[in-house]
């Protein structure tokens, strides 16, 4: 019988450079305050969030991937030549074809590369991440750039204060590619297609509706023990953690699912991604980016242990444990 | 388990999540006008007087429990 060969399995993936971009114009709580009703003091309370970046009307999701994308290979000493696949995580599209993929893979260079987007909302980043990682490990690719990148403004009535006041734009990106010692872990992910209509844009003429408290309570009961399963899967424990970078949803929500982990063994000195402070809720771009702003801020170090956790709608989650390039 | 016992428990758990004095916590107030606690406090109440009780406040129940004495009462009920 004829056999069909497979390449062999490396025997680990690791994260080789990280990039971000954010659109310049930087929108502050006053800023909102005079185009709808809400106050800073309304805003900080309810979600932690003091300013976040808006892109222009021209600026589109694909340019901000790009940007972000083009960052993260530079960052890893790499060029557009030795990455072959790109994975865009994003679910604000303008348009559902084409994907954003293809075409910001071409605009950075990585001509005729497999290019594909992966939609699982604010989860999407871990989702790319854990798919770029098997493909790398699997032999079908050797480099690959993984971007989450989102105008949430375009989807978002900017007069409603449930909403308008969370969600931003941005792009963050990584490259991942081959490491003899393994250092992205297994994925602990799923769904829960049960709450699927408490966050939603029903159609195509429709704003990002979210059922805030329903959310709020999923997020803060149910999201640590995956990251706790993630942890479990790396084989290392809760207490190895040094830095804790879950979506950027809410900082009330980031707060207590750090606290439940804290409770279950998480060191008090773990350092937690608090980036919604000065970028709101990006969706699949917020942990790519937090990494990259804590990098440059010097709250994460190369070597150290991360724990990575996205979700959001769908429902969907996933998380895994990284360490810092 | 007494409703004084539950107001008990209840004001704990009031004081932990909202920073207000278990005290404070009587059954005439109103969890939104007399204590400032929002909406996202609200769930994080439900959430642990859930697990200290026993109990499960879904939602739309826990959008009718306007004052401390309408929790005491619902939680009761169900426990």
């Amino acid at each position: 019988m004829t056999s069909i060969k497979l390449p062999a399995a490396l025997s680990g993936t690791r994260i080789l450079g990280i990039g971000s971009y954010q659109p310049e114009t930087i929108v502050t709580n006053h800023d909102l305050a005079k185009v709808m009703e809400t106050s800073d003091e309304w805003i900080r309370d309810r979600v932690g969030i003091v300013s976040r970046r808006f892109a222009g009307k021209d600026e589109k999701l694909t340019d901000m991937a790009v940007e972000a994308g083009a960052k993260a290979i530079a960052d890893s000493g790499l060029t557009p030549g030795d990455v072959d696949a790109v994975i865009v995580a994003t679910c604000t599209m303008p348009s559902p074809i084409p994907n954003a993929a293809a075409q910001v893979a071409e605009r950075i260079g990585v001509t005729a590369a497999p290019a594909f987007d992966v939609n699982a909302a604010c989860a999407g980043f871990c989702y790319a991440l854990a798919t770029a990682s098997d493909m790398v490990r699997s032999g079908s690719s050797r480099n690959v750039l993984v971007i989450g990148a989102e105008k949430l403004t375009d989807w978002v009535d900017p007069t409603d204060r449930s909403t308008a006041i969370i969600f931003a734009d941005a792009a963050g990106a990584v490259v991942v590619g081959p490491g003899d010692e393994p250092s992205i872990g297994p994925v602990a992910w799923g769904s829960a297609g049960e709450l699927a209509d408490t966050i939603a844009i029903a159609d195509r003429n429709s704003s990002i509706h979210q059922e805030g408290q329903a959310v709020f309570r999923w997020a803060t009961t149910q999201i640590a023990p995956v990251a706790i399963r993630a942890v479990e899967l790396a084989g290392v424990e809760l207490s190895d953690v040094d830095v804790f970078v879950p979506h950027q949803a809410n900082l009330r929500i980031v707060e207590a699912i750090a606290k439940r982990l804290r409770s279950k063994g998480a060191r008090e000195d773990m350092v937690i991604a608090r980036d919604i402070v000065e970028s709101g809720n990006t969706s699949s771009a917020s942990i790519p980016m937090a990494l990259d702003h804590m990098r440059a801020a010097g709250e994460i170090s190369s070597g150290d242990v991360v724990l990575l956790m996205g979700f959001g709608a769908g429902l969907s989650y996933a998380g895994q444990v990284v360490r810092c390039p | 388990m007494s409703n004084e016992d539950i107001q008990k428990g209840l004001a704990e758990i009031v004081e932990e999540v909202a920073g207000v004095a278990a005290d404070d916590v009587t059954v005439e107030k109103s969890f939104v006008d007399d204590l400032d606690i929002d909406s996202l406090s609200m769930v994080e109440i439900a959430v642990q007087a859930e697990d200290k009780f026993g109990v499960k406040i879904p939602d739309d129940e826990l959008a009718n429990l306007k004052t401390v004495g309408d929790a005491v009462t619902y939680i009761a009920s169900k426990a």
